[in-house]
């Protein structure tokens, strides 16, 4: 069985739906912090069937829409003194900032260092965006 | 109303209230134009066109003009600095110290909103790739007004590449939000019109839309028929135009038995789409149409300046 010790204090992101938590630890870049981290895959989970965990010691700003864009079903505890303090639960964003790209081509903000490409949500259950500038969907991928 | 200061990016920047005003300012520009000669006096317009424009270019100098002012500006960015490589803010940064007012024209869907966004003066959009043209719709706005005499229960058909072609995309947003439109969008299933415009015009003003992909089906039956230019510009490669360059040909046969009061109109220029035998018919606005272009773009840089 493993075992990987509780932290004292930091964050533990929860119910990473399986197979998404590499990417999570790619897109923190978490393989380049010098804190303890641990990367859990594949643990065992009722609601999930199986889930994967990160857990983070010490207390880092977390970009929330970042991880509410790659799975919004996961959940962040953030622990003190071997407790959980406070929960919190992420969510597809509404609008999206620099990101991802827009999928049209011919899009300027494909084009022009200065056009960020900024995203309005249209529809949640296919994860569609509507794009700033050209107004084209962009379904997002992680 | 005051739009002093204003861009003209997406035709919905302007409300219906808006839209009127420039109508029947655009109105009696051309019924008296004597009076408004001097209206520009002192203003200068910057006329950015990094692709190539003929009628747009040409009736927004006119405009200025005939309102007593003055242009400046590129009709093609080769002989610019943006062929040296500078971003659209850079070159509408220097340009706006330059003048009073812009207008766009840009490949890429999007350049006149990002040249908005670094902007000190009005800027408008005069076609970005094969997004959005509000002020060839204004114009076509104004030639429904001017000639069915209110924009209200209309069944309009749009015919041709309605993909790429910008025209159909801000003239569709814009007259869904009258009372009573429907809609016919006839293309071949490879220049359909893009889900994001047909989604949002039924889901925000609930709009009929039927798709076909013959002309003949819907002829008989509309109250305005836009035939488009299939745009080789907008083809990544030939072959996929050429296919299609002869989808739909507008004859006088095939408007035989269209209703005597049906609106024949096109944004142009035309490559064959419509027979030169059409141009003879009273329904074929499309000359009329283009003429109503400068009187509309007279009005909309009078309220964008601020000087009425």
């Amino acid at each position: 069985m493993l075992t990987v010790n509780s932290i004292e204090k930091g964050i533990v992101i929860d119910h990473i739906k399986s197979g998404n938590g590499l990417k999570i630890f790619d897109k923190m870049n978490l393989s380049k912090v010098d804190f303890p981290v641990v990367l859990l895959m594949n643990v065992p989970s009722k609601a999930l069937g199986k889930k994967d965990i990160i857990k983070i010691q010490d207390k880092i700003d977390i970009d929330f829409t970042m991880l509410g864009l790659i799975d919004p079903n996961i959940s962040i505890n953030i622990i003190e003194n071997n407790e959980i303090v406070e929960k919190k639960k992420v969510e597809l964003p509404q609008r999206v900032k620099g990101l991802f790209k827009c999928d049209n081509p011919r899009c300027v903000s494909n084009n022009d260092i200065y056009a960020t490409p900024e995203f309005t949500l249209v529809d949640k259950n296919n994860v569609k965006y509507k794009c700033e500038f050209c107004d084209d969907f962009t379904k997002y991928k992680i | 109303m005051n739009l002093k200061g204003k861009h003209l990016i997406d035709p919905n920047d302007l409300t219906l209230e808006e839209l009127d005003s420039v109508f029947t300012l655009a109105q009696d520009m051309e019924k008296e134009p004597a009076k408004y000669e001097n209206l520009c006096s002192g203003k200068i317009l910057a006329t950015l066109f990094y692709e190539p424009s003929t009628r747009t270019r040409l009736s927004f100098e006119s405009a200025m003009l005939r309102m007593g002012g003055n242009i400046l500006g590129f009709a093609d960015a080769n002989t610019s600095s943006v062929r040296k490589g500078e971003s659209i803010s850079d070159t509408i940064r220097v340009l706006d110290g330059y003048s009073d007012i812009a207008v766009i024209r840009h490949p890429r869907e999007g350049a006149p909103k990002l040249a908005s966004n670094f902007s000190a003066v009005p800027v408008i959009n005069g076609g970005d790739g094969g997004h959005q043209h509000p002020t060839q719709t204004l114009t076509d706005l104004l030639t429904i007004k001017n000639l069915k005499g209110e924009i209200k229960n209309l069944r309009v058909a749009l015919c041709g590449d309605l993909k790429y072609g910008r025209t159909v995309h801000s003239l569709i947003k814009t007259l869904s939000r009258y009372e009573g439109m429907s809609f016919c969008l006839i293309s071949p299933p490879q220049l359909k019109m893009p889900s994001y415009i047909k989604e949002y015009v039924a889901n925000e003003y609930n709009v009929e839309i039927v798709e076909t992909e013959n002309l003949e089906d819907v002829i008989n039956e509309v109250d305005i028929l836009y035939m488009t230019r299939i745009q080789k510009e907008r083809f990544f490669n030939e072959e996929d135009y050429l296919k299609l360059k002869n989808s739909y040909i507008l004859t006088r046969d095939k408007i035989k038995d269209s209703r005597s009061d049906m609106l024949i109109m096109h944004p142009l220029p035309r490559v064959n789409e419509i027979d030169y035998s059409v141009d003879d018919d009273q329904r074929a606005v499309y000359f009329k149409q283009a003429k109503y272009g400068v009187y509309v773009r007279m009005s909309l840089m009078a309220h964008l300046l601020g000087v009425i």
